[in-house]
């Protein structure tokens, strides 16, 4: 994979198709608390492209959260350290760029939505200002200009009445047309890329519904990179290209969606799935995967996963198993799959 | 069939809109739960779902008579314990028990687990004398898969999981009857929900009891129930067996809520139909004249504007679809399980 772009691409504004728009590699990240060292993120290497779609899967305390945060920048240094890696925005590594630069990128190429758009937005100044200040601070446009500006993004995103409800305050919107707000805010500059934090866990199903419909409308219309951060199985079936699996502040497993759902090759994920009740299944007991995510400041030795396994052997009590490339039956290798685990052979075919 | 443990008769609760400050003049009120009935059989779990602010919390309440009913019953085996007070109304509640959604708030922090677990006994001397309520306690805790030497830990000191257990087992503490989970797994890890919801149903079989789990995660609510009602801005419209609920839903809005749950199958993605909802629910301080789905039904006709469709089987249907359904125009809709 090369990391170096042509600069004519550059110009353009345009990337070969499957080029990588953002790349993360080998990223460490850790925090310095009284008791001890956490190491949140554990070398978590991902890519994505223009028009794509990558969810990142994962149970609190995974690290996928750290992770976004560290690439928008916005991870409160000191008690976060980044200790190791790159991430490669159009091959430029924006961890060695000034505050400067990285304030160009944040907002204007890469932006992110926040799971809740009651705390994320300002409850003192009217969503219209709100809306309006990215123009007025990253365009310099008047303010009249940048009220117009957002009232036509909230039509954009489906907000009834905009021009009335532009001065309205967030506390006067429901919890789905908040949500509507902030992906507007962060369309308002048309991203690169747009990071998406659990962006529909605090709303209603049928609300849920209307989000993640939008956004993957958007998404397609602006050919804009997703990185989609949940914890939801259900949502990820339906929007996602790939998938990342975290466990521990690590990547556990990657594949194409499809191929993840019909044969995960890693027992974590494999639990995941057996663990969840399915609407259009009853079935008897829940399959339960036994104990409890671990504790970043005392992560088991060897393959994190360990002690809630149901396969460890003692080379996964102490060894740390590499993300392996994963091949078929044939020893014919299965592009863009990798298993964090020794026994993937046993899980993917077994 | 069992017999009804709890039956609620047009329970109704509206809490009052008042404008001024010395004279409060009441303006309006807001219709959290407007006219709801149903009833619990004895060793069964009625799964109750809806969107937040559709009344299924207040509806918890005033089934424990936190909150006071405006009018209605709640008959618990035969007697309207609505109205108790005082005496009458704390050996009602040894038998109804609630679990709570947060076990991060719902816990006190500085009480210790034994002192959470074994405050129900400070209030029912009778169920445990004094000095066997260490044993009682660490009984609870051995039930709810807790090392009962953890009889001296503080909430803190556990992960959402245990907080939760903790929160069973004094929900168990004073032995009842039924027990109310208001979303008792909603602020868990994935996988951490399947081993509470396993517990559940365990203790279930184990002491015979009675649920009434309210959650908005359909998938879980189909998992763990016998029967599920819908609730919609205040009221009930659908009530039926999972059967009848999940594969055969005759109201629009069941259909809809079923449609957007997302299905952890990404092969389903192209086959699903899927049923968009335009707008917000309403508010219940104002709620829509006739049907309160109306707003955003894609089948409303004038009549749904004008007269309140009942919750009553529909005549013109049978098989599994002949359920109480509250619409004018029921019927089950072609591929309607997701």
């Amino acid at each position: 994979m090369t990391t170096v772009i042509e600069n004519d691409s550059q110009k353009s504004g345009r990337l070969e198709v499957g080029t990588p728009l953002l790349e993360v590699k080998d990223l460490h990240v850790e925090f310095h608390t009284r008791d001890g060292v956490a190491k949140a993120v554990n070398g978590v290497n991902y890519s994505v492209a223009a028009g794509e779609t990558l969810a990142v899967l994962g149970e609190s305390g995974s690290g996928k959260s750290v992770t976004a945060q560290t690439i928008m920048g916005i991870l409160d240094m000191p008690p976060g350290k980044v200790t190791q890696g790159e991430i490669l925005y159009r091959g430029q590594d924006m961890l060695k760029m000034s505050n400067e630069e990285r304030r160009k990128i944040r907002g204007r190429k890469i932006a992110m939505i926040f799971q809740d758009a009651l705390s994320a937005l300002n409850p003192v100044l009217s969503v219209g200002y709100q809306l309006g200040e990215m123009f007025r601070v990253h365009q310099g446009v008047s303010k009249a200009e940048a009220k117009a500006k957002a009232i036509e993004l909230m039509d954009r995103v489906r907000i009834p009445a905009a021009k009335e409800r532009v001065n309205d305050y967030p506390h006067q919107f429901s919890g789905g047309m908040r949500q509507r707000i902030m992906i507007a805010m962060a369309l308002s500059l048309q991203p690169d890329l747009i990071i998406a934090d659990e962006p529909t866990t605090a709303l209603d199903v049928t609300v849920q519904a209307q989000v993640m419909d939008l956004l993957a409308e958007l998404q397609a219309e602006y050919n804009m990179g997703l990185i989609l951060i949940t914890h939801d199985l259900g949502v990820v079936a339906d929007v996602a290209d790939k998938i990342a699996v975290m466990y521990a502040g690590r990547i556990v497993e990657t594949a194409p969606v499809h191929e993840l759902y019909a044969n995960p090759a890693h027992p974590y994920t494999k639990g995941l799935l057996r663990s969840i009740p399915r609407l259009d299944q009853k079935g008897q007991e829940l399959y339960a995967i036994k104990g409890l995510p671990p504790n970043l400041l005392k992560v088991p030795a060897g393959c994190a996963f360990n002690p809630r396994c149901d396969v460890a052997t003692d080379l996964c009590r102490t060894e740390i198993p590499a993300l392996h490339h994963v091949t078929d039956k044939d020893g014919k290798e299965l592009t863009g799959r990798r298993s964090a685990c020794h026994l993937w052979k046993e899980t993917l075919h077994g | 069939m069992a017999e009804n443990i709890l039956e609620v008769k047009d329970l109704v609760k509206h809490y009052p809109l008042t404008q001024g400050v010395l004279f409060k003049k009441q303006v309006g009120a807001v219709k959290a739960v407007d006219g709801i009935s149903f009833e619990l059989k004895k060793g069964e779990t009625l799964g109750i779902v809806g969107e937040s602010g559709c009344g299924k919390s207040t509806l918890a309440k005033v089934l424990m008579n936190l909150e006071r009913a405006t009018s209605g019953q709640v008959l618990f085996k035969g007697e309207d314990i609505s109205q108790l007070s005082g005496g009458a109304l704390k050996a009602v509640r040894r038998n109804i028990q609630m679990v709570f959604q947060d076990p991060y708030t719902s816990l006190n922090p500085r009480m210790t687990v034994g002192d959470i677990i074994g405050e129900p006994f400070e209030i029912h001397p009778e169920v445990a004398p004094k000095g066997d309520r260490r044993k009682a306690v660490q009984d609870l805790l051995d039930v709810v898969g807790l090392n009962p030497e953890y009889i001296n830990r503080y909430p803190h000191q556990f992960s959402g999981g245990q907080r939760q257990r903790i929160g069973i087992a004094r929900g168990l503490a004073l032995k009842p009857e039924i027990i109310i989970c208001d979303e008792p797994v909603s602020a868990l890890d994935v996988s951490v929900q399947a081993q509470v919801i396993n517990l559940l149903e365990q203790l279930q079989g184990e002491f015979g009891l009675s649920y009434m789990f309210i959650a908005h995660d359909l998938s879980i609510v189909r998992h763990i129930s016998d029967r599920v009602g819908v609730m919609y801005l205040g009221k009930m419209v659908e009530i039926g067996s999972d059967e009848q609920i999940y594969d055969n839903a005759t109201h629009p809005y069941t259909q809809a809520l079923l449609s957007a749950v997302p299905v952890p199958d990404p092969t389903a993605r192209e086959s699903r139909e899927r049923i968009i909802l335009s707008g917000d629910i309403p508010s219940p301080a104002n709620p829509p004249s006739g049907c309160r789905f109306r707003t955003r039904c894609w089948k409303a006709q004038e009549r749904c504007s004008e007269e309140i469709p009942l919750l009553a089987i529909p005549t013109t249907l049978e098989g599994p679809a002949a359920h109480e359904s509250a619409c004018h125009f029921p019927e089950v809709r072609e591929s309607a399980a997701a």
